[in-house]
């Protein structure tokens, strides 16, 4: 196959079985919704614009736990661990490298990488010890709670790195934000205009990419595993680097929210790896949709949005929404709101696909 | 040399002795039936084979190599494949994709839909290929999932009741298509309750009984011989 036959067809993958939106007029929604996004700053003061960002770190986060959760059928609890691991990774090296040179940009890949190295070794003891289910939760909650109490405790000025001061409970703060190297003058990403911008061209770039993954070989295989992993052994497939693969992916992306976060709020703290911060994300993910990465972010998004203007009167009660909501959505739509939304419309088409 | 062969094979689950002291052999382009009453522990010997479980004793050798121990997706690597007694279809996804993804590790993307389209038509599916699998009836579950397991193009193939709740109609269509894939060369090994399809496909048959080999040969040895009556036609009219 030619390289450019080779690139339309794994272009083709951006729609496929293990995506819900396709044809011209999920495309021109799409696009809609995209080009509504895009000129929003020019509607908005660009405080706001910039605060509003916040909504968008937290969709990679979301995305990667729909691929292990919702695609793959493992339910990690723990996906602030790798947030937070790649959160105070950020601020470590940020601290101690400065911002000059593009550094910030390094120090973003370094912090993923080693969110994803910390996934990798935990996640080969998991799938290659056959942890799975409930056990599994369980682990990848103690994981990220373990860590919370650790870096509670770090407040004394021995738990330093180099200039980087971890603070406790109190948490990490006065890291440099994301900037970006230009002639004529780097580019620092304050909660602006041009942060708004960089970071949905990257949950554009996500999004896709991660519609081409699902989509693919590898896809096929993920799901096949959620649905009977040992169906998948049967045919041939290693299930275990399969699903492997697909927490290091999740978590990284997990790992992208923490340090995009960070760099955002120039702070972290413990309770970002916090029994709430970890309980969050699934929220999110089943009230939307996990199976469907559209839904997991239409519902996360959503949920955010809810949360954020409940706080105003108090993040107790917040809480409790969203208990509730996570209880009503197991109860009532097990899918996921969104799904069961559009579920009447999706199965009219396919009987009409039937037909045809 | 036999395509598969056990030596001494023992498995025990807690106090129950499932598997004892089996020594099977199977020849190549052989098609062979495995039968016996509930719980004789048929299907345990199966998952013995392809490493589901492995054994407390004795060994397993396919094409002379031992795979004893061996994972079982490198059982299915080097040429077994299974349908398991309860399908192990992925129910929430269509039947073209449960095809897929036994197809798609070693048929060419370009060919791809060609042989999904043929595995279809062999398997009278093409009508439902966009169907959940979950939605089949439970004779298609069978089908779609003899499906997967051929669509390995295994040297051996494992099948454990294949026609379970299958009219008798669609159990004679499932021998013939064997018969098919045994003309072309695979070496099948089925567990089978039905007599009348027993005596339609095999070629020898093993009488499992305790987990002990019983009685071994052709479907009218097995037939004439009053001690398998005695445990097995006993039991069913029991
Ligand atoms: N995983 C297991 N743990 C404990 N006992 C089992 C297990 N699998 C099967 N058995 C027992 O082993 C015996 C043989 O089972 P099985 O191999 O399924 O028989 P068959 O397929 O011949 O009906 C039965 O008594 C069954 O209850
Ligand atoms: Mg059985």
């Amino acid at each position: 196959m030619s390289s450019a036959s080779r690139f339309t067809s794994i272009l083709k993958l951006i729609e496929g079985p293990q995506t819900l939106g396709k044809g011209p007029k999920f495309w021109s929604g799409f696009s809609v919704v995209l080009l509504a996004a895009c000129a929003y700053p020019a509607f908005a003061d660009s405080y706001d614009v910039g605060n509003n960002v916040y909504f968008f770190n937290w969709l990679f986060m979301a995305m990667g736990l729909s691929l292990i959760w919702g695609y793959g059928g493992a339910l990690s609890f723990g996906q602030t661990a790798f947030f937070g691991v790649a959160g105070y990774a950020y601020g470590v090296l940020t601290i101690n490298l400065g911002d000059a040179y593009g550094l910030t940009l390094l120090s973003l890949v370094l912090a993923v990488g080693l969110s994803a190295l910390f996934a990798a070794i935990l996640g080969y003891f998991l799938f290659f010890g056959r942890i799975s289910g409930v056990f599994l939760g369980i682990v990848t909650l103690s994981v990220t709670l373990v860590l919370e109490r650790f870096m509670a405790q770090t407040a004394g000025p021995e738990w330093a790195i180099g200039k980087a001061r971890l603070n406790g409970f109190n948490g990490m703060g006065a890291m440099p934000s994301l900037t970006i190297p230009w002639p004529g003058g780097n580019i620092v990403l304050y909660p602006d205009v041009t942060l708004y911008y960089v970071t949905l061209a990257l949950l554009l770039v996500c999004y896709l990419g991660l519609r081409i993954l699902v989509n693919s070989r590898f896809g096929n295989v993920i799901v096949a595993i959620r649905e009977n992993p040992m169906r998948a052994e049967m045919l041939g497939y290693d299930v275990r680097k399969y699903q492997l693969a697909t927490f290091v992916i999740g978590s990284a992306l997990a790992g992208l929210s923490g340090v995009l976060y960070t760099s955002w709020g120039n702070y972290i703290t413990p309770a970002s790896m916090g029994m709430t911060a970890a309980s969050l994300p699934i929220v999110w993910v089943a009230v939307g949709g996990r199976t469907d990465l559209t839904t997991t972010i239409i519902g996360t998004l959503a949920v955010l949005m809810v949360f954020q203007s409940l706080t105003i009167y108090g993040s107790q009660y917040a809480l409790i929404v969203m208990g509730t909501l996570l209880v009503i959505t197991v109860l009532i739509a097990p899918r996921g709101i969104v799904i069961a939304l559009i579920s009447p419309f999706m199965r009219r088409k396919s009987k009409l696909e039937g037909e045809r | 040399m036999a395509i598969l062969e056990t030596r001494q094979l023992n498995k025990h689950f807690g106090g129950l002795h499932v598997t004892g002291n089996v020594d099977f052999a199977l020849q190549p382009g052989e098609m062979h039936c495995l039968i016996g009453p509930n719980g004789a522990g048929k299907s345990t010997f199966f998952k013995l084979i392809l490493g589901e479980h492995l054994p407390d004793s004795g060994a397993i050798l396919y094409d002379g190599e031992e795979i004893t121990r061996a994972k079982p997706f490198e059982r299915i690597r080097k040429g077994i494949s299974v349908k398991f007694q309860v399908p192990g279809i992925f129910k929430e996804l269509s039947v073209q994709q449960n095809l897929t993804i036994a197809l798609q590790h070693h048929v060419a993307p370009e060919i791809l839909q060609e042989e999904i389209d043929r595995l279809l038509a062999f398997l009278k599916l093409s009508q439902d290929r966009k169907q959940l699998a979950g939605n089949l009836s439970h004779g298609q579950k069978q089908w779609l999932e003899i499906g997967m397991a051929v669509a390995l193009k295994p040297r051996l193939l494992l099948l454990d009741e294949p026609t379970a709740g299958m009219t008798p109609d669609e159990t004679f269509a499932t021998g013939e298509m064997l018969q098919e894939l045994n003309r072309e060369g695979m070496t099948l090994l089925a567990v089978e309750h039905d007599m009348a399809f027993v005596r339609q496909i095999a070629h020898q048959v093993t009488v499992l009984h305790f987990g002990k080999i019983f009685a071994q040969g052709t479907i009218d040895e097995i037939t004439a011989d009053e001690r398998v009556a005695a445990i097995y036609l006993g039991e069913v009219d029991a």
